[in-house]
């Protein structure tokens, strides 16, 4: 049986956020309003999409399910420029950053409708739009975790990548090591919570399945079925971005570019 | 190499600047700071944005890639960076005969290659930096202001080392400094930047 949430209980949990923002903003760790911003953003968009949602899965329209995950993705790129301290000029930030999310998120859910789920008609909405989002939320965290490290790093050690191209190394040589640890940096999530599944996170969507009286074997399995998709998503979109930005970092005669980057004075 | 030659060379609000050398020479520069010392010799490994020709014998600066002519034309900053944790690790890849030889003649020993990076003077940094740079065998060394943090003596050593390699491999170099008394020891000839311009100083 589900136990009702009353308002006095999420205006509980919404005072612990206001804490930490206060106490953040004390410290002067200085991530208050986009505490609040996103905390604020989280309670309209789930009330929001709650109220959609019943609407939402019973479409039958490929076009409409098609449009759902445009706006989908553009947001996650969106958000993911967001987080950045420093982003690429113009619309290359966004075109990377979307254009990477396509290329794992929408595609990797495409292969997993028609390969493995294989619901009929393979659009079903109550597949494909949660596994999408799945898909992005994660890959989401990886590519902003990896775009950010890769371009601060870069920033900060200008003189050591100037002074390997002052060696004779090729751009991508003179980068390589930064962007290892970039990959590495939008990898340790999706790792950790493999290595953490079962003994320390029962992960929400095979919980709520077994909850709501699913056999848990089969559940399991979709879970992991999720995991790898997930990993897979994210290792594939942090690479094309990684690879993408570090172009970009450089001109054609393998100088530093940093006049193509904006400070983000908002992240 | 025979021929270094930079024409009508332009960067930032500094220029036109031409300049011929020979194998074995040197000319040294000096000037005011800020005048444009450093972005002479950024420009000339290509580092930086500029106009103008520059040829190291019939091979023209941006018709081959970067990486390869800095390899062959090559920056020793004011300041080397060093990112493993040891010496060491930024000469793999070298054979170590070479390195052993250059090494002593800048007044290490061979065990310094253990040595990690936190420790080193930044004297030692220059020092070892030219020897790091020479495992290119680069055919023109730039040279930016390469002995200010060296005491008497080990300026005498890092001279004579890069005297040494000009002669033998043979190639040229373009040496910065604001040590005029150093300038007439090493260089053929100097001359002032001043205004953007390259001035011939007697």
């Amino acid at each position: 049986m589900l136990i009702e949430l009353s308002f006095l209980d999420l205006s509980l949990a919404a005072i612990l956020v206001l804490l930490l923002g206060v106490f953040s903003g004390i410290m002067g760790l200085g991530i208050t309003r986009q505490l609040y911003v996103a905390a604020i953003r989280t309670t309209v968009q789930l009330l929001l999409i709650g109220l959609v949602l019943k609407t939402l899965f019973s479409s039958t329209s490929v076009s409409f399910i098609v449009l759902i995950a445009f706006i989908m993705i553009s947001v996650a790129g969106w958000e993911i420029l967001s987080r950045q301290q420093r982003k690429l000029k113009g619309w290359w930030g966004f075109g990377i950053s979307a254009g990477s999310l396509f290329v794992s998120s929408f595609i990797i859910t495409l292969l997993c409708l028609f390969t493995v789920i294989q619901a009929d008609p393979w659009y079903s909405p109550q597949y494909a739009i949660p596994l999408l989002g799945m898909l992005l939320g994660n890959t989401m965290t990886g590519i902003a975790l990896g775009m950010d490290r890769l371009i601060q790093d870069a920033w900060r050690q200008r003189p050591v990548i100037e002074q390997r191209l002052m060696l004779g190394q090729t751009a991508y040589e003179s980068i390589n090591d930064i962007r290892r640890e970039a990959m590495r940096a939008g990898m340790i999530p999706i790792i950790n919570s493999m290595a953490a599944a079962g003994l320390v996170s029962l992960p929400g969507m095979m919980t709520g399945q077994i909850l709501a009286g699913a056999a848990p074997v089969e559940a399991v399995k979709y879970q992991i079925l999720i995991m790898f998709m997930i990993t897979a998503g994210t290792g594939i979109g942090v690479i094309s971005v990684l690879w993408l930005i570090s172009k970009r970092l450089f001109d054609e005669r393998e100088r530093l570019c940093f006049r193509r980057l904006l400070k983000n004075i908002h992240a | 190499m025979h021929l270094f030659k930079i024409k009508k060379l332009h960067f930032l609000h500094c220029g036109p600047i031409s300049l011929q050398l020979k194998a074995t020479e040197i000319i040294g520069i000096s000037g005011a700071s800020g005048s444009g010392k450093s972005r002479l010799l950024r420009a000339l490994a290509d580092l930086d944005e500029h106009q103008g020709d520059i040829q190291l014998d019939d091979m023209n600066q941006q018709h081959i890639d970067a990486h390869l002519w800095r390899q062959k034309v090559a920056l020793l900053s004011a300041e080397t960076s060093w990112w493993f944790d040891t010496v060491g690790e930024h000469f793999s890849g070298f054979s170590g005969a070479h390195i052993n030889k250059q090494l002593k003649s800048l007044g290490f020993s061979a065990d310094c290659l253990g040595w990690s990076i936190a420790r080193l003077s930044s004297g030692e940094r220059q020092r070892l930096g030219l020897i790091r740079l020479l495992q290119n065998q680069p055919d023109v060394l730039l040279l930016d202001e390469p002995t200010a943090n060296l005491d008497r003596h080990n300026t005498g050593l890092f001279e004579n080392t890069v005297m040494e390699y000009l002669h033998a491999r043979p190639a040229c170099a373009i040496w910065v400094s604001h040590d005029d008394e150093q300038l007439q020891r090493v260089c053929k000839e100097k001359h002032i930047i001043e205004n953007g311009e390259l001035i011939h100083a007697d």
